[in-house]
């Protein structure tokens, strides 16, 4: 509580609570603002919510059970999470997953980050009162989920991904779901800018507010469309590429402006240049080829193979009880994920288990740039500027 | 693996070798990742030259990562991990810091973005910053004991 100067004299600036539990903190968030009227006079944010010891599950369980548990930190974009640890993981091994896996990997995460912006246009369009986006995106969202089941038997916990390419071969068929969404979105986005875009009142609410510059993101670490929108244009797909991003053309939108009206052009713009990549991805995929990578004693051998031949026998039997252990040292892998930089770092000790596996989850750096944000800035313009940095709590607290 | 002579021809750490070559512990390169090994005394005046060196640019902190190497001495090992956006390069920085005094500086002062990760080395390892500005735990209660990601530290069960 600290004392302000008003017209009136010294008054006491108001402590308001804000969460955990709010509609509009998209999660467990508590941020306690010091108000002086309408005035954010400072904004603590509290976390750890949603702390459930995610990376000292992973050094109890094997590297192949740790993928399980990492769908669940960046629970909007589950793909991205198992992306960053699998590419780790064989980064740490040094095998090489096929092309063909490669490229659905891409085209599923493509979709993925297109589900996660349709995710956080429509909870950041409902904050501000455009209550009928929120319907709309998630009624498109609903297509990707029913593609993600079709490929995994899950809507959202995929956990697709193995270390050295994929789960299951895809079912047939699927490629024409992929091709129904690249026919039918475009239009949809489409209207939704037609709802937004030159809506008097989304900018008014968004324009000017929440403004970063682009070296106090830099300096707070922001990475993503947040950073993007302030004029920085790191994209890991673009400055450190993985899992075959250089064979595909897409542009990464910037913005210069900073304000939560940039942010909201280059997170839309992301999705049309991700349903690019899609259509590129189904276009490279070949219709047949291996999913996953040859290494014996990493990668389990086919399930025929296993019930007549020896040595395939005995791999799946070391695999299944005693996992796989890479050798001693530490990796770092950087993906793009829907909202930055999601890093990877593994240190291995030579046993089947992560001795450390830590996440570098983008929501949990680029929420300290919230207090840069609101500072000194109205209440109001405190919910667009949190929906705006587009966080999941999940992968905040882990 | 990289020959140590290939290593020691690294921009990098050449440059910092020719900064202050007592910083320096020691140098690996795995799976094309370069790790530099720093002393804990040199971490915040290093950090401050790679990030305003003009060849070195290492403006941008992705991430402090703490592990626990219990029983080894110095226990406690936190990587620093830098990218230049400029000249879009990343390098490792180790420091190991000791399980009896586990202190070491902050280089909040260099970037901000340490603030949260900081708090969480500390919240998780007890590995104090000094300089911090609000060294408090960040997703445990005020009033939890212990540091939940130190090795003897149980996964489950009762303690």
């Amino acid at each position: 509580m600290t004392t302000v100067q008003t017209a009136a004299g010294p008054e006491q600036t108001m402590v308001l609570n804000m969460g955990p539990q709010h509609p509009s903190t998209h999660g467990v968030l508590r941020v306690l603002l010091e108000l002086d009227g309408e005035i954010i006079v400072k904004a603590d944010v509290d976390i750890g919510y949603l702390h459930t010891g995610i990376e000292k599950q992973a050094e109890a369980l094997t590297y192949a059970q740790t993928i399980t548990i990492t769908d669940r930190m960046d629970y909007l974009a589950p793909l991205s999470n198992n992306l960053a640890y699998c590419l780790a993981v064989e980064k740490l091994l040094g095998i090489e997953v096929p092309k063909r896996a490669q490229y659905i990997r891409v085209l599923l995460t493509e979709l993925t980050r297109i589900g996660s912006h349709l995710v956080w246009l429509g909870t950041h369009a409902i904050d501000l009162g455009a209550m009928s986006v929120f319907l709309y995106c998630f009624r498109e969202r609903e297509e990707l989920l029913k593609i993600f089941e079709l490929v995994s038997g899950q809507r959202m916990m995929t956990s697709y991904f193995r270390i050295g390419g994929l789960a299951l071969e895809p079912p047939v068929g699927w490629i024409d779901r992929v091709q129904t969404i690249l026919r039918t979105f475009p239009a949809r986005f489409d209207e939704y800018e037609e709802l937004l875009t030159k809506n008097r009142i989304w900018l008014g609410r968004t324009q000017g507010v929440g403004v970063l510059s682009a070296d106090d993101a830099i300096s707070l670490g922001v990475s993503g469309p947040s950073l993007r929108g302030s004029g920085v244009d790191y994209d890991v797909r673009k400055y450190f590429p993985y899992s075959s991003y250089d064979e595909f053309e897409f542009k990464v939108p910037v913005r210069k402006e900073g304000d939560c009206y940039a942010r909201y052009l280059c997170r839309v713009a992301e999705m049309r240049e991700s349903l690019k990549i899609v259509r590129q991805a189904v276009e490279k995929i070949p219709p047949e080829g291996p999913i996953k990578a040859d290494a014996p004693g990493i990668v389990a051998p086919q399930r025929e193979k296993m019930k007549t031949e020896m040595e395939a026998l005995i791999y799946h039997f070391k695999i299944w009880t005693e996992g796989f252990a890479p050798p001693p040292g530490e990796v770092y892998q950087r993906i793009e994920s829907p909202r930055g930089e999601l890093g990877c770092f593994i240190a291995s000790d030579g046993s089947p288990k992560p001795y450390r596996m830590k996440i570098r989850a983008p929501s949990f750096v680029n929420l300290q740039a919230l207090q840069k944000m609101v500072e000194g800035k109205l209440v109001a313009d405190a919910i667009a500027s949190i929906g705006t940095l587009d966080i999941v709590l999940g992968e905040i607290d882990r | 693996m990289t020959e140590t002579s290939d290593l020691e021809q690294n921009p990098i750490l050449a440059k910092i070798r020719n900064w202050r070559p007592a910083a320096v512990a020691g140098v690996d390169s795995f799976r094309g990742e370069l790790t530099i090994g720093v002393y804990r005394e040199h971490i915040r005046p290093l950090g401050e030259f790679m990030k305003s060196d003009s060849d070195l640019a290492f403006t941008y902190l992705s991430d402090v990562t703490g592990v626990d190497r219990f029983p080894i001495e110095p226990r406690f090992e936190l990587n620093y991990h830098l990218l230049s956006l400029s000249k879009r390069e990343r390098v490792r920085l180790r420091v190991r810091v000791s399980g009896q005094d586990p202190v070491i500086d902050s280089v909040v002062s260099v970037w901000p973005t340490a603030n949260w990760h900081e708090r969480e080395i500390f919240d998780l390892f007890g590995v104090r910053f000094d300089g911090h500005p609000n060294l408090k735990r960040l997703f445990l209660p005020e009033d939890w004991e212990g540091y939940p990601l130190r090795k003897d530290y149980p996964v489950e069960g009762p303690r």
